[in-house]
């Protein structure tokens, strides 16, 4: 369709040349760095920023300047006594790990939808949408219902990872033809894979005694509440090595844009990078669902808005996806607990319920800009 | 032509999914010569380049480059040795156009070419006219210049053989003529140029050599008069042509009977 819609543009562009020549080329690099410092910076304080207030919101509401008093005091920097009556242990004890949590998981998410766009080739693949939150949630459940978390409190994490290990497999060989995954095949292949998982799911809940019921749901739906310092040590240390294997990934993960045989022909030895990743992604996604279930959509929005700010290279936007992933999960997590009064919505729910709109109009736009389903 | 061929196929088949599509090809492509490949639809051109590339294995027989085996080679190595343009010119993401040409840098990180890196890269841009295009995102561009930014990244990786899978298709009459006549000068420079073409006449004009394919098997190879004769392209492409010598040069001129 290219080949006659091209005519006469060569024409076009020669005139605009020298227009292109005086301007772009000083002003284009520069204004990418200090746009990348700028996003950087502006993330990384907002992070700072909104852990302070997350962890003084709440029904015991404590100012900021006590919570950083706190944290001095937590780290036997200060012996300043509480101002407010209970602080320190409504701090350490439950909001400070959350925050931690929701840190985490939030940079988790979107680091591994940014590490499977690259290797699909595909602004389109996120974790939530292509299914692998919902087979580890599935890895999850079965752990709940089966009895096996008798053999110890890790079993439903070790469970989640393994079932979302495989179906990150599934839907990667499923999903690819002639190097690349078109949004067509990925889109179906998420549904069946969702749908599966769903009915999968619904079968343990009729299964399970009402308890597993409650834990089933907890799942699906997505929560921070009650994390607890352990789990906060089990997944720091997972994530910490995958995010910094993603970014030693990072310029390899450009090739990756050229379509698998292009990236070959660079010297990149594809199917390693592949399976690399692949285990990447599933260490990153099953460590959140493993702890807070399923949180969609954090790996689909992230990236995306961080690639409009400062471009598609890699490195640094594994940098800005995981800084801005951590700060939307806060934010989420805080709104999740705030919204309504003594009450706590699910973050899964919220997340989907902005995520899903966000989704719609990428799959718009992305349908535009090919001329159809490409 | 007693020298070894910088890029050889020796009794090759390749097998897709059970489906022979090429059968016992012998294939020698020179250093310093263009050598062009044609034939009709589905004759097995791409499939030639793509095993010639080491993308498709050998089912039997087997593919040398540089006068040694290519199988088993690291992607690394075959990375310096040998660029190739394949027909899919698109990037996933929204790259700037010079950092797509950069990307064929790659195969030289961490070595001392890499300190040419900027050098190259700009001279691919100019070579292929997207210079004025360095800033704007691959995917804004039309498909003629992406094709040729993507043969600016090939150019970039300044290897010695050069693999073109229909590098002219999408592109407009001066800027197929510039396409052929930077490979011609490629292969003045010591390079094995190796580029699929289905126009004849491009192929006649620019190629010191071509191999004419017909379901997967050589039909003739040698210098573009004594390929492309009248009778010849006639039973492979079932198109009758008359075939004049150009007034001046002598070139074939393959001109379909209508």
């Amino acid at each position: 369709m290219t080949r006659t819609a091209e005519a006469g543009t060569s024409d076009a562009g020669t005139n605009r040349a020298p227009l292109d020549s005086v301007t772009a080329p000083p002003s284009g690099r520069v204004t990418l760095r200090t746009r990348r410092t700028l996003l950087f910076t502006g993330l990384a304080l907002g992070l700072v920023v909104a852990a302070v207030v997350a962890a003084g919101t709440g029904q015991l509401a404590i100012p900021p300047g006590e919570v950083w008093a706190s944290i001095l005091r937590g780290l036997g920097l200060s012996n300043a006594p509480e101002t407010v009556p209970n602080a320190d242990s409504a701090l350490w004890n439950i909001r400070f790990p959350r925050v931690a949590m929701a840190v985490l998981i939030g940079a988790a998410l979107a680091v591994a939808g940014t590490v499977m766009q690259a290797i699909f080739a595909n602004p389109l693949a996120e974790p939530g949408v292509v299914g692998v939150s919902s087979g580890a949630a599935l890895g999850a459940a079965s752990a709940i219902v089966f009895g096996w978390t008798a053999a110890g409190d890790l079993v439903t994490a070790g469970a989640a990872f393994v079932a979302g290990l495989l179906t990150t497999l599934l839907v990667y060989f499923t999903s690819r033809a002639g190097g690349r995954t078109e949004v067509v095949t990925l889109l179906l292949t998420g549904i069946a894979i969702n749908a599966f998982a769903g009915g999968a799911l619904a079968f343990l809940t009729f299964l399970g005694d009402s308890g597993s019921r409650e834990e089933i749901v907890f799942w699906q739906l997505g929560s921070l509440n009650g994390a607890r310092w352990q789990e906060v040590a089990v997944m720091l240390p997972l994530i910490a090595v995958a995010i910094t294997g993603a970014l030693l990934l990072g310029r390899t993960l450009d090739l990756f844009s050229l379509g698998e045989r292009g990236a070959r022909h660079l010297g990149v030895r594809v199917e390693a990078v592949r399976i690399t990743s692949i285990v990447l992604v599933a260490v990153l996604v099953c460590s959140a669902v493993a702890f807070a279930g399923i949180i969609g959509f954090v790996g689909l929005i992230v990236p995306h808005l961080m690639r409009m700010a400062i471009g598609p290279a890699h490195r640094p936007l594994l940098i800005a996806s995981a800084l801005g992933g951590a700060l939307l999960l806060l934010l989420a997590d805080l709104a999740a607990r705030t919204l309504v009064p003594m009450a706590e919505l699910p973050i899964g729910m919220l997340t989907s319920l902005i995520g899903g709109p966000f989704f719609f109009w990428l799959l718009l736009r992305t349908r535009r800009r090919s001329g159809g389903w490409g | 032509m007693t020298r070894p061929a910088a890029l050889e196929a020796r009794s090759l088949c390749v097998e897709i999914d059970g489906a022979r599509l090429l059968h016992d090809v012998d294939f020698a492509a020179h250093a310093g010569r263009v050598h062009a490949l044609i034939g009709p639809n589905g004759a097995g051109k791409s499939t030639l380049l793509a095993a010639l590339s080491g993308d498709l294995p050998a089912a039997s027989g087997e593919v040398r480059l540089g006068d040694a085996p290519l199988a088993g080679r690291s992607p690394k190595a075959l990375a310096r040795e040998r660029a190739v343009l394949t027909q899919d010119h698109r990037v996933s993401f929204p790259f700037p156009v010079r950092e797509v040409v950069a990307m064929g840098r790659h195969p030289w990180a961490r070595s001392p070419e890499a300190e040419l890196d900027d050098a190259i890269v700009d001279d691919a841009l100019a070579v292929t006219d997207v210079s004025h295009l360095a800033h704007r995102t691959v995917p804004s561009l039309s498909g003629g210049e992406r094709a040729r930014v993507a043969l600016a990244r090939v150019l970039a990786q300044r290897t010695p053989v050069l693999m073109l899978d229909e590098p002219t298709a999408a592109l407009d009459l001066k800027h197929q003529e510039d396409v052929l006549r930077l490979a011609r000068s490629h292969a003045q420079r010591g390079d094995t140029v190796l580029v699929v073409l289905h126009d004849l006449n491009l192929a006649a004009a620019y190629a010191d050599d071509i191999t004419l394919l017909r379901g997967g098997r050589v039909v003739a190879t040698g210098a573009p008069a004594e390929v492309l004769t009248a009778e010849r392209i006639e039973a492979v492409y079932g198109q009758a042509v008359e075939v004049l010598p150009h007034p001046s040069t002598g070139v074939p001129l393959v001109l379909p009977i209508r």
